[in-house]
């Protein structure tokens, strides 16, 4: 199985997230950065079908040089090599133009298997893996809480997650598939894995390098711009009452007061 | 005007509130044009309502194979629509699938996509808060058709009878548009509460309530209030409620009227997924949790005396 597996480096999901005053995309400077921690479900299930049925999982990220940190924690979880896509021309790519990228770089890999995550806690568009599957025409197998792979037929079959439970799909490889939180344990980087992924082997490309028309890519090529960026008015905290035996009764009142019940 | 393509939101024909509040949204500055995309005979069900609503003209698309297949036949019949009407701009609700079409529309006419706008100007700018609200952009498409996926709960549905012209969609879809099959749907929990996303009343549960069993108490004071139960991610990933009911950041966005946080203590994460809500009512034993900072109403104490009296109050209140 040839098994690639997208990650995305972002601000630290605990961190306080602003937009950069000058251009206002993500600032990723005065924070500190970590991969994506969902895509840490997507490194996992890519392992885990590398170590069922045998292969080599390509990690592949587009994002500043510092995203080589990201690269380097997928490779200490076992990822066998890497392809970073960086270039300043980039930067201030939106979800479609970043699709667009990274399906051309990840045509370049010919996968079996595409594996990518719900969403990222910066931008939370949740809409990679259907763009995948969109540019790089192949299946749509999203949502998944859990996959099965069946390379002797050529198959993958997923429970997609629904509001009331779920829906089973199937499709032939390669296909895109996207995973959600919860479908797996990420393990954690071993010493060993950390010795050995800097000597993996990592590609870095310029958007010359993939063949990305520079106009189509970045700010230059998003297909939205922000008009204006302001901090949310704060929400101040209201009444706080101690329980003195008859709490629910003056939740129940402040409810009624506010003709909420 | 020009028309504004709405994807009507239903299950099995049965439309829910968020396309309501889309067509009343396409109104404030087009033609509100309906996109109903469903299995044969599903229409039916969805007619009165999207007149009721005001749609002008409704593209009615049947056939087994929109719901037989993931992502592509639903994406290929819109971008072909929008490729037809060349529509003023194309809304969507901010469902898991919904969002997934939309972006497919959008890559495949070449066009901009918003997604989580809470408001929509008649120039098109589009309002999101982002980075779980503690921001707030105004932003623009500013090439093709925008696609503009809005989050439930943001637009006031407002009825506005009409009768609407039909135009039948023929279903002709590509082989690539076939390539996720459904093999099958299976039902898990069968609540009878209202969605989620689109409850005007939520009442989540988190780490205080100790326990699966002790869910009981919130669904108990959710169903008094006609509420949709919501769980915080220390609740899911201890296994006591589904994930499909986590509220946060990497859980669901909700927007209602009230907000009742049981046992949560209102970090980050969790705040990022409700603290748009109108009015938010924390119970929490711990007075330093940070949920009592931007609370509309705390109460310090133990979650399992307030929540039975509480639920009991308004029992007694609604009978009496």
């Amino acid at each position: 199985m040839n098994i690639v597996v997208t990650v995305k480096q972002v601000p630290d999901t605990w961190a306080e997230k602003k937009l950069d005053a000058a251009d206002r995309t993500v600032d990723r400077k005065s924070v500190d950065n970590v991969m994506n921690e969902m895509d840490e479900y997507g490194v996992e299930e890519a392992l885990k079908i590398k170590e069922a049925h045998g292969g080599e999982v390509t990690v592949v990220t587009m994002g500043p040089a510092k995203a080589v940190e990201t690269i380097r924690k997928a490779l200490s979880m076992g990822a066998d090599k890497a392809v970073h896509l960086s270039d300043d021309a980039l930067h201030g790519s939106d979800a479609l133009a970043t699709s667009a990228a990274l399906a051309k770089v990840i045509s370049t890999l010919s996968p079996d298997i595409v594996i990518t995550s719900s969403e990222a806690s910066d931008a939370r568009g949740g809409v990679i893996g259907a763009l995948l599957a969109e540019r790089l025409a192949l299946p749509q197998l999203t949502q998944a809480r859990k996959v099965t792979v069946d390379p002797a037929a050529g198959k993958v079959t997923i429970e997609r997650l629904a509001d009331n439970g779920y829906a089973l799909v199937e499709a032939s490889l390669p296909a895109v598939v996207g995973v959600v939180e919860k479908i797996n344990q990420p393990r954690y980087p071993s010493f060993k894995g950390i010795m050995a992924a800097k000597k993996k082997p990592l590609t870095t490309l310029t958007a010359a390098d993939a063949g990305l028309d520079a106009a189509s890519v970045g700010l230059a090529g998003a297909a939205s711009a922000v008009v204006t960026a302001e901090p949310a008015p704060p929400r101040s905290s209201g009444t706080i009452v101690k329980d003195e035996g008859d709490g629910g009764t003056k939740v129940a009142e402040f409810l009624a007061a506010q003709k909420l019940i | 005007m020009a028309e504004v393509l709405v994807l009507v939101e239903h299950a099995d024909g049965e439309p829910k509130k968020v396309t309501a509040e889309l067509l009343t949204l396409a109104r404030t500055f087009g033609e509100p044009a309906a996109v109903f995309l469903g299995a044969p005979g599903t229409y039916a069900k969805a007619k009165e309502y999207l007149a009721q609503y005001g749609a002008a003209k409704v593209y009615v698309a049947e056939s087994d194979d929109i719901a037989g297949y993931i992502g592509g036949p639903a994406a290929e019949i819109l971008a072909k629509l929008v490729g037809e009407a060349s529509p003023a701009a194309v809304l969507v609700a901010a469902t898991a699938d919904s969002r997934e079409i939309a972006a497919r529309v959008a890559a495949r006419t070449d066009s901009g996509l918003i997604w989580d706008a809470t408001a929509l100007s008649a120039d098109l700018v589009a309002t999101q808060g982002i980075f779980g609200g503690s921001t707030i952009v105004t932003s623009k498409v500013t090439k093709g058709v925008p696609v503009v996926v809005v989050r439930p709960n943001s637009t006031a549905p407002e009825a506005a009878p009409s009768t609407p012209a039909e135009q039948t969609v023929e279903v002709a879809l590509s082989d690539a548009a076939k390539g996720a099959k459904v093999v099958d749907r299976v039902v898990e929990a069968k609540s009878g509460r209202p969605d989620l996303t689109e409850a005007q009343v939520v009442v989540s549960g988190g780490r205080g309530l100790g326990a699966a069993e002790h869910f009981a108490l919130v669904e108990k004071l959710a169903d008094t209030l006609g509420a949709a139960v919501g769980a915080s991610r220390a609740a899911t990933d201890a296994g006591w409620y589904p994930h499909q009911n986590q509220v946060g950041q990497t859980g669901k966005t909700v927007s209602p009227q009230l907000y009742i946080a049981v046992g949560i203590s209102g970090a980050i994460q969790h705040r990022a997924g409700m603290q748009t809500s109108k009015t938010i009512v924390a119970v929490n034993k711990d007075p330093e949790a940070p949920i009592f900072e931007f609370a509309d109403y705390g109460l310090v104490g133990d979650l399992f005396n307030v929540v039975p009296q509480l639920t009991a109050e308004i029992e007694k209140r609604k009978a009496g």
